[in-house]
């Protein structure tokens, strides 16, 4: 009688996310290529342009939510986190310190955003609300740790301003991302 | 150690990613934030954002100039008047403004100072900013096509603006005043105390290095003092708006900048400064004072030489002149210069022409000037209008029977300061 080797399990590997949201099967969703690249750079545009028209603008940061956008939405580390780097460089050459100090902090986000959009529902209005305002705090102290650490910007912090300033943003975010989710794309 | 890094690798890419980020910004901070190494990146970003935001800015001018240029006309006549009068009242203010201008410049040229004036500026159109909340600075849309070059001054007709950072070819990078990275020579325009004008990390304006037992009230007007070799002497930075004690020995100074810096739409660049003795007339040429100043004077008779040789009305009239030397409403200069004036004939021969009209014009006030640093007799005699004149030197009632005699007739002794007073 010939052995059976041939039935042994055979152990494929399975790409699938495991994560889950509400109980249910994660979805990771993708952009077209003008979504992906548009929309940062409209929001690096309009970061440039309105706070001289709209002096109340400047308190947000418009690249900082379309990062925690994408890298919620794709869920996936690596794409998030370059996608932070990409968008923080860019911010940073248009400014007047060394190229770097934004990108540091993007990265982190992005890498963080994404590591957490997988493993929470983040498609729930509160839930974006307090990860945005959360992420823009990350950001902040990244930024200044980097731009007091390392490039001597003497930098204050202020609590009551991150803290509005976070608020401000989370819910332009909230908004910013229902407007986002309408080019999302199923994968 | 491949399945480690298998296992790890969201976490290695980040750490490789954040690790050259922190290498390229090392390097930079350690060559030096403006150096070029960054030049062409910076320009890829500035090139692709620039471009839309002209766009936009033109056609928000476009809108804008055709509504008020053509629709919105309501008020434009009361404004009109409005603008009148205040040009009437201008103008008055400006007849007192040079005359003490005039007096000003004839001091500094008395102790040979330099000044800078702005000879050329570019205007140029904001066009966006750096998109930080953390950084205070501007596009605008002229670069080095222009004739824009970096550490140029920015202004406003309300004030000071910044520098120029950065330069591409259509397009610049303006660093505000109010950007923590900025510093403006400053100076306080009462007191003169100097300082650093800088900015703070939320966008406000201080004026640093005031020792704190100094005086600064509130109100008072910050002038650039042109210690930084960028922006001009005597412009204006903004006006004291809290005083308060500050960290060691110095005060705490907020400044509220008189530029609206939130809302700047159009500047002007200066692309040329010049450097020069400050003058104290604007007539051309080689024209001496004691000439203008004749030309200005009602005429006197020639005296016959024996007159003029006259020792005691001589010496009369020089007590007198040399009280005034200036003109009218200046203080009496010095004595000292007095006893150079006696016993010329050519001093006496001159006060008589003054007396009857006194020279009050610029022409005459700077005439003086000049002549006193050579110590001119004939020039310290003529301003002797303004000043108690001795009965025996004068002659009000004198017809006028010659025609205006040149001073170079008198053989009064010129200095050279007087053949080229300019």
């Amino acid at each position: 009688m010939r052995p059976l080797r041939n039935l042994q399990p055979k152990i494929v590997p399975i790409s699938v996310p495991i994560t889950y949201t509400s109980g249910e099967q994660i979805e990771v969703y993708r952009f077209s290529i003008p979504v992906t690249v548009g929309a940062p750079l409209l929001a690096l545009f309009l970061q440039a342009f309105l706070p001289r028209r709209l002096p109340f603008f400047s308190i947000f940061d418009l690249p900082l939510l379309v990062t925690i956008f994408f890298a919620m939405a794709r869920r996936n580390p690596i794409s998030g986190l370059l996608t932070g780097a990409a968008i923080g460089l860019v911010q940073d050459m248009l400014g007047p310190y060394p190229i770097g100090i934004y990108g540091i902090a993007k990265t982190v986000v992005g890498y963080g955003a994404s590591s957490l959009g997988a493993k929470l529902d983040v498609e729930n209005v509160g839930a974006r609300f307090l990860v945005t305002m959360g992420f823009y705090l990350v950001h902040a102290a990244v930024y200044f740790t980097v731009a007091r650490g390392m490039v001597n910007l003497t930098l204050d912090w202020s609590w009551s301003r991150g803290i509005l300033a976070g608020l401000a943003n989370a819910l332009l975010g909230v908004g910013l991302y229902f407007v986002l989710d309408k080019f999302k794309q199923r994968t | 150690m491949e399945s480690l890094l298998g296992r790890y690798r969201n976490l290695t890419i980040l750490v490789a990613v954040l690790f050259l980020q922190v290498l390229g910004l090392a390097v930079q901070v350690k060559r030096s934030p403006d150096a070029e190494n960054t030049r062409l990146i910076r320009r890829w970003a500035v090139d692709l954002v620039t471009p839309f935001e002209r766009g936009l800015v033109w056609a928000q001018n476009g809108g804008n100039n055709l509504w008020h240029n053509y629709f919105f006309l309501r008020g434009v006549r009361a404004e009109n008047r409005q603008l009148k009068e205040q040009i009437e009242q201008m103008r008055l203010e400006q007849v007192r403004v040079r005359e003490d201008a005039t007096q000003a410049h004839r001091l500094q040229s008395l102790l040979a100072f330099k000044e800078q004036f702005i000879a050329k500026t570019v205007p140029a159109q904001v066009i966006g900013s750096s998109g930080s909340d953390l950084s205070w600075s501007i596009y605008i849309d002229k670069g080095s096509n222009d004739g824009i070059a970096q550490d140029m001054a920015v202004i406003t007709s309300g004030g000071i603006v910044g520098k120029v950072l950065r330069v591409y070819p259509a397009t610049s990078l303006v660093l505000m005043i109010n950007d923590q990275s900025s510093g403006v020579g400053a100076m306080l325009e009462k007191s003169r105390l100097q300082g650093v004008a800088r900015g703070t990390p939320n966008g406000e304006l201080i004026l640093d290095r005031v020792m704190s037992d100094e005086k600064v009230t509130p109100g008072e007007n910050v002038l650039s003092s042109g210690g930084d070799q960028i922006f001009p002497k005597g412009l204006p930075v903004g006006t004291v708006s809290q005083v308060g004690p500050g960290r060691e020995m110095f005060l705490s100074i907020k400044v509220k900048p008189t530029a609206d810096l939130s809302r700047l739409e159009e500047v002007l660049v200066v692309t040329e400064k010049q450097e020069r003795a400050p003058v104290a007339a604007e007539s051309g040429g080689s024209v001496r004072a004691a000439d203008i100043l004749a030309q200005r004077l009602p005429s006197v008779p020639d005296k016959p030489p024996e007159v003029a040789g006259a020792s005691p009305a001589g010496t009369a009239a020089s007590g007198a002149t040399g009280e005034a030397a200036t003109g009218a409403g200046e203080k009496p200069q010095a004595h000292d210069a007095v006893p150079s004036l006696t016993g010329t004939g050519t001093t006496v021969e001159v006060v008589k022409k003054v007396t009857p009209k006194p020279a009050t014009g610029d022409s005459a006030t700077n005439g003086g000037a000049r002549n006193e640093t050579g110590s001119s007799p004939a020039l310290r005699a003529t301003s002797a209008a303004s000043s108690p004149t001795p009965k025996s030197a004068t002659s009000p009632t004198k017809p006028a029977m010659a025609p205006p005699k040149p001073s170079n007739n008198a053989p009064t002794p010129q200095p050279a300061t007087e053949d080229s007073p300019h």
